[in-house]
């Protein structure tokens, strides 16, 4: 038997609202199997377990919010009956069993149940949110015991109407609330300038290699199959971490926390202001054509809302790229736990020096905000001279 | 025009009844010379004769039996009983016989039986005269449960029961047989079907019947000056009950107060509340609310009496708790 939790899917976070279940009890579960949607600041998110089993109970219905760490649903044992006093040994994968409890063996109590504190809303008022499109979570509720009512719910739509630059909310189950979003960040920023130290260093890289290596390949593909100049940055990025794995982890506790693996949080800008960090798992290990694919499939489920629960919280760094329409370089922000965030500004053609001649180089401004608590300037500057390097060696990347 | 009291309307619905088919006639304890324990039935004797105006032994057991027989052979029998209370001792007839024998033998027979049985608090008659156990007989399968709670009511409903053929029991609340009023000569029957909104409102809906109809308008009254509209339903008919009307306010205002004399436990309030948890849950706003007989037998002394009762300042107080919820109460 274990616990399904309302996961924290960011540092900041303090509930999400289940507005989807992907499985209904008697359903098999396995690791990484997407069980539920979670609606939060940073839109819906797919939640994936980490136990296996089989589901017994839902425990909190969909439209409903409840805290960060509160009981989702249960995951029953997945064997078939065994004797009530022997303690649950690991048990085999066995066949699809929906677990039978035995009738006979003396019942063992009920793992005690944590209540979650539900956010009370009338059910008049929770079936017009949902008309409406209206996330309940930013309503204060003024009924019986505190609880939303539909008086409530229409006051919000009418403050939201209201706004004049807001167009008309279609009613959706996905998406994410530009001002929680809003919400979200100013949290996660102003934790982050009020806790961490931050030191920056930035450092200028030639890519004529980088880009000439890139116009070559780009050339013998089809137009899927071309890479974009910010791919290079980010697998440089992560091939440099390796060397530096000071600047990879979380800081937590006061003590800083390797992270397991190298998963660069990719940051994607949304159209209606905001952004998201997810994770691309094993930056570092992964081929440029695969690297693309997940980049492009990751700004899409971002911006369309189908993140998965891993995406958001395993992150060991984050990289930022302004792109073509950027400024010159970033001073960064770090998300916290993390400790480093690695910027990119626009690539421009500019002066440089080369083998003593003035001569226009296509140029990039890496940058580095790090966490002084876990590493000095000595560490951040050997990871920009890193990714310069590898950025020389664009074939090995 | 002049008012009538709530006692003659049911003299007057008698009276036409008696009037009308010689196969109607009265039974009951103390009904014909005493002129019935609340008087309803005073004067009848004189009038229609022993025949059509019997007194009964003391055995409520016997002369319900005789009622359902004198049905089942063709009459139109009105036995009265004096109080609910003293129904138990026909319970037997009542469920076993009365509410079952048109359906045990397929629909040949039908019991055309009216029961006039009184209810309620209020008297200070204490706890064996004073239940409302009309939710008990609303349980039962083969009966129409009626609780006529204004004047007309009280007037037109027992034609509308004779000509039913099923057993009808009529409850007659005690503490209306004094209440007056006028009757619209426009209206000449009533139905036995459907509950009423008795007063308009868009706040909170009351449901009552009975007294406990008077209590919820004397509320409704309370809750107008501070500007509170609440809708009163007069439920009527406790068997078969009247869902769509109950959904329909229900649907209007999103919030409910359930009155009932009767205790909460296992009553005829919480069967109203659960219908609309079951069809109406989408529609509420705000919890249910009941305010029901206090769960004791009823108590002889007049301040724990009017306390074990439910009154008009208790159900405004609910009501009000729910259209205008107090701050910080979370």
């Amino acid at each position: 038997m274990s616990d399904f939790l309302m996961p924290a899917l960011g540092a900041d976070m303090e509930a999400g609202t289940v507005v989807e279940w992907r499985v209904e009890p008697g359903d098999r579960v396995r690791k990484g199997d997407i069980v539920a949607v979670v609606e939060t600041q940073k839109g819906a998110i797919e939640v994936e377990i980490f136990d296996e089993g089989v589901v017994s109970e839902i425990v909190v219905p969909v439209g409903t919010k409840v805290p960060v760490g509160t009981l989702l649903a249960r995951i029953g044992e997945r064997v078939a009956p065994q004797p009530a006093a022997a303690p649950a040994a690991p048990p085999p994968p066995a066949p699809v069993v929906t677990t039978p409890r035995p009738v006979a063996a003396p019942a063992a109590p009920p793992p005690s149940v944590t209540v979650p504190a539900h956010a009370k809303v009338s059910p008049a008022a929770r079936r017009r949110a949902a008309e409406l499109g209206i996330d309940l979570a930013a309503i204060a509720g003024s009924g019986v015991d505190g609880a939303v009512t539909l008086a409530d719910v229409e006051a919000m739509m009418a403050r939201v109407a209201a706004v004049p630059a807001a167009a008309p909310t279609p009613a959706r189950r996905t998406g994410f609330d530009p001002a929680l979003m809003r919400r979200a960040i100013a949290a996660a920023m102003a934790r982050s300038k009020r806790e961490i130290p931050h030191y920056y260093l930035s450092h200028t890289i030639d890519l004529a290699r980088a880009r000439a290596w890139l116009e070559a390949r780009n050339a013998q593909q089809t137009v899927t199959g071309r890479l974009l100049p910010a791919v290079l940055l980010l697998k440089a990025s992560a091939l440099a971490l390796r060397e530096v794995p000071q600047l990879n982890g979380t800081y937590v506790d006061e003590a800083f926390r390797p992270g397991e693996g190298i998963h660069v949080g990719w940051a994607i800008s949304l159209r209606g202001g905001g952004l998201l960090a997810p994770a691309i798992r094993d930056t570092d290990k992964r081929p440029l054509p695969d690297l693309m694919a997940a980049m492009r499939d990751l700004v899409a489920r971002t911006r369309s809302g189908g993140l998965r629960s891993s995406e958001l919280t395993s992150p060991t760094i984050t990289v930022t790229s302004l792109g073509d329409r950027g400024a010159d370089s970033v001073v960064g922000i770090i998300t916290p736990p993390q400790v480093a965030l690695i910027g990119f500004g626009t690539i421009a053609v500019r002066p440089w020096i080369a083998d003593g001649q003035v001569a226009p180089r296509p140029l990039v401004t890496a940058s580095l905000a790090a966490d002084h608590r876990a590493s000095d300037g000595h560490l951040g500057a050997l990871l920009l001279n890193a990714i310069a390097r590898l950025l020389q060696e664009p074939e090995t990347l | 025009m002049t008012a009538i009291t709530y006692r003659e309307a049911c003299r007057q619905g008698l009276r036409e009844a008696l009037i009308r088919d010689p196969r109607v006639f009265l039974m009951g304890e103390d009904i014909g010379r005493y002129g019935g324990c609340y008087a309803v039935t005073k004067g009848l004797l004189d009038e229609f004769g022993e025949e059509r105006i019997r007194d009964t032994p003391l055995s409520e057991s016997a002369y319900v039996g005789a009622g359902i027989g004198a049905a089942l052979a063709g009459m139109r029998p009105i036995v009265e009983i004096m109080t609910v209370n003293f129904s138990l001792l026909a319970l037997d007839q009542i469920v076993n016989n009365a509410a079952t024998i048109p359906h045990m033998s397929g629909g040949q027979f039908a019991i055309p039986l009216v029961l006039r049985i009184a209810t309620g608090g209020g008297r200070r008659v204490a706890a064996q005269h004073s239940h409302s156990l009309e939710g008990w007989y609303a349980h039962i399968p083969g009966l129409k449960v009626l609780a006529p709670a204004v004047v007309e009511d009280a007037r037109f409903m027992l034609a509308a029961a004779l000509a039913d053929p099923n057993p009808v029991l009529i409850f007659e609340h005690v503490m209306l047989y004094n209440i007056e009023a006028e009757l619209d000569p426009a209206v000449s029957e009533v139905d036995i079907e459907r509950a009423k909104v008795r007063r308009e409102g868009d706040d909170v809906s009351l449901f009552g019947y009975g007294n406990g109809l008077v209590k919820a308008l004397a509320a409704a009254e309370i809750l107008a000056a501070e500007g509170i509209a609440a809708e009163v339903v007069d439920l009527r008919v406790l068997r078969p009950l009247d869902t769509a009307t109950i959904l329909k306010s229900v649907a209007k205002t999103r919030r409910v107060v359930i009155v009932d004399e009767g205790w909460k436990s296992g009553s005829l309030s919480a069967e109203i509340g659960m219908r609309i948890a079951e069809e109406g849950f989408f529609d509420l706003d705000a919890p249910l609310r009941r305010v029901c007989g206090a769960e004791v037998p009823m108590p002889y002394a007049p301040h724990l009496e009017d306390a074990a009762l439910p009154q008009p300042q208790k159900i405004a107080a609910a009501a009000r708790d729910l259209a205008r919820p107090p701050k910080g109460s979370q």
